[in-house]
């Protein structure tokens, strides 16, 4: 017989419930909704923040690390809100922007949506929203049992929906843009959505404005809802993050069939960054593309974790993340392939490859397949090095001294997925995102 | 002018070259020769800095400089160029980004203004159509996917921009046949200039049917052992190696 533990609460957990209590009546949504918040709260309770012994969060122990919980972010000023309507205009992005500050969704702060898309605040849909919304958003199960998606379920204060009729063909990339409105680290919940149409074709692209998203405590869910023969491409930012903060992004894609998804994810910065993905195939003959690199130095820490699920037939994945690792850095790649008996044919293939540029930094990898299908070809891999110093000498010996010839050699390592970007304005925006860190680097 | 004299150089505690001397005058084309194993890849790495080697004594004098005193791409930037054995893959290295960096940090070393992209085009153009190489491949990663015979003429391409004061050819034939052994020393003819000198550093004698060496040293046990004009080449290959491998065994 084994004794049961039972881990008290941590500060933070502690607030976390006194928090929900306290805004819960507040927060948007229907009778239903709330009682979805309660449900979902009452799971968080339960589990508590991750830890170790939680599998899918093994190497980020959110519970140790999470000292408190930050005050939840109050909903931005006018005054604030007038101050960033020019930093939004100044932004360089090509297409629409849609502004999020501190969680909530600001139209005043955004552009009309193109034609074929309609947008609305969660906060509405929660309120008034239709059913099939509330079955999206709601994740259709996937990341079930994850303590920070349940906590986003219960907490979530606002974020974006995004519908994209069926057949649309939105030419220019809808933005998704981070901002924040407060002077002090806060917490923010948000949770969005983009449901593609049948045939439809959209880009959607994450970044921040500023300090949004990059200071306090983020937990963002992004739910993808994609039909069949819809071609997405999707790409996210999540850089600059500063010391001492917390960013927890979930990321749920559903396929239909025949769908093209491909995804593109760059991640540097001083705070804890933990991305989760959740990928399912419902349809079959689908292909998605998920590809991320990770720029860590110093005492920086990142974690990718990710779960592609095979549910039906004659579906290619293929996954795809990138570390370069300097300093004291700490990398973690999580991924499982799971292909289920009725997922004949599935193609699947996930690679993590880091560079390790000192003796000092730690990669974390743990790839995984499950396999319940007989017809299949699946694989996975991991590698860690360093740089060759054979490509080194030979692009010494033409002339490059060794800086620009080690410089040349990591840039082409992490900007080698961002090539096989097919929009060139989003390709060039991450090419010199990957380059000013190359550029910041100490070479010792 | 390129004199190396009394070059002592080891890997470990094993001695690979011994007390090796040469000079190449400018415009000379000279031929090493020997067995396997003897050090002439060793020779060549050495002169152009690949780090491994522990250099004891002596002295690689390119125009007047000792090159030891400096680093690879210095060197260089001085005016050596190695086409190496088997040029490596680099991949996610576009080849015209990689020409021009390679370019432009030899004629900043130098004090010269840097080359602007349509400059640079236009000299790349004109020297690959000369080799027969295609637009497309300069688009690609440098050498990721090229065949033997393209990479070669890769690494002569380079040659041909860069305009070295001297260069070495290393094992240049491994890896050809016989038309691409044809275009590369075409190649390499093309760029023999009464200012230039070159060390061309092969085992068989096939390669000095294209590249005709005014001058053929053979080597053995990391020094050469004799020197003579072309025609030594084809004597070697008649009567092999064999005669030399004493020379081997005492060193």
């Amino acid at each position: 017989m084994s004794a049961q533990i039972i881990p008290s609460r941590t500060p933070a957990e502690t607030t976390l419930v006194e928090s929900f209590g306290a805004v819960k009546a507040s927060l948007p949504g229907s009778a239903d909704v709330a009682k979805l918040r309660e449900d979902n709260f009452a799971a968080f309770v339960e589990a508590g923040l991750p830890h170790r012994r939680v599998e899918a969060w093994h190497y980020t122990d959110l519970r140790t690390i999470m000292r408190e919980a930050l005050p939840l972010a109050a909903a931005p000023s006018p005054a604030a809100l007038e101050g960033l309507k020019k930093d939004v205009a100044a932004l360089p992005l090509h297409g629409t922007k849609l502004v999020i500050v501190d969680g909530a969704f600001v139209p005043e702060l955004s552009d009309k949506a193109p034609e074929g898309v309609t947008i609305s605040s969660l906060a509405t849909v929660l309120s008034s929203g239709k059913p099939d919304l509330l079955t999206l958003l709601a994740g259709q199960g996937m990341g079930a049992g994850d303590a920070i998606v349940a906590l986003n379920a219960a907490m979530m204060q606002d974020g974006i929906v995004i519908e994209v009729a069926p057949g649309a063909v939105v030419a220019e990339p809808l933005n998704l843009i981070y901002a924040t409105a407060s002077a002090t680290p806060v917490a923010r919940f948000s949770r969005s959505l983009v449901s593609v149409g049948a045939k439809a074709s959209v880009a959607i692209a994450e970044s921040s404005l500023g300090e949004g998203g990059r200071t306090g405590q983020t937990n963002g869910c992004l739910i993808f809802s994609v039909e069949d023969e819809a071609k997405v491409t999707h790409t996210s930012l999540l850089t600059g993050s500063v010391a001492g903060s917390i960013r927890l992004e979930t990321f749920m894609v559903s396929l239909g069939a025949r769908v093209k998804f491909d995804s593109f994810a760059l991640i540097s910065g001083q705070g804890l960054t933990r991305r989760q993905i959740f990928l399912r195939f419902n349809g079959e003959e689908s292909e998605s593309t998920m590809r991320g690199a990770s720029l860590l130095r110093g005492r920086e820490y990142a974690d990718t974790t990710l779960f592609a699920e095979h549910l039906a037939p004659s579906c290619v994945g293929r996954e795809i993340f990138k570390y370069i690792l300097d300093d004291e850095a700490v990398g973690v790649f999580q991924g499982k392939i799971h292909v289920a008996p009725e997922a004949q044919q599935t193609d699947g293939r996930m690679l993590s490859k880091a560079l390790l540029l000192t003796d000092g930094v730690v990669m974390n990898n743990k790839p995984e397949l499950e396999i319940f299908a007989d017809d299949v070809a699946c694989a996975h891999g991991a590698t860690c090095g360093g740089l060759s110093e054979e490509q080194i000498f030979y692009l010494q010996a033409r002339g490059l001294p060794y800086k620009e010839a080690e410089a040349l050699l990591l840039e082409a390592f992490a900007a080698e997925l961002v090539d096989e970007l097919e929009d060139e304005k989003t390709a060039e925006t991450l090419r010199g995102e990957i380059s000013s860190w190359l550029a910041a680097r100490v070479v010792k | 002018m390129l004199e190396v004299k009394n070059l002592n150089v080891s890997i470990g505690d094993r001695k690979i070259l011994n007390d090796f001397c040469i000079t190449v005058k400018d415009g000379e084309v000279a031929a090493i020769m020997g067995p396997n194993g003897t050090g002439k890849s060793t020779l060549s790495y050495v002169m152009s800095g690949r780090p491994g080697y522990t250099v004891e004594s002596g002295e690689v004098l390119l125009n007047g400089v000792n090159l030891l005193d400096f680093e690879p791409n210095e060197r260089a930037a001085k005016g050596l160029f190695l086409a190496f054995q088997y040029p490596l893959e680099i991949p996610g290295v576009a080849t015209m980004t990689f020409l021009k960096a390679a370019l432009n940090a030899q004629r900043k070393y130098r004090g010269e203004p840097e080359l602007s992209t349509p400059e640079l085009m236009k000299k790349v153009n004109a020297a690959a159509s000369k080799l027969g190489i295609k637009s497309d491949m300069m688009k690609r990663a440098l050498n990721v996917g090229f065949s033997g015979g393209e990479k070669k003429r890769m690494d002569i391409l380079q040659m041909a921009l860069l305009e070295p004061s001297f260069g070495i050819l290393d094992e240049t034939d491994s890896g050809l046949d016989i038309d691409a052994l044809r275009i590369v020393s075409e190649g390499v003819n093309s760029l023999r200039d009464p200012k230039r000198g070159f060390l061309v550093i092969t085992h068989y004698q096939r390669l000095l049917d294209y590249i005709v060496p005014d001058t053929v040293h053979v080597m053995a046990g990391g020094r050469i052992v004799r020197t003579g004009g072309k025609e030594l080449a084809l004597e070697l290959e008649k009567s092999g190696y064999a005669e030399y491998l004493g020379e081997e065994k005492a060193a």
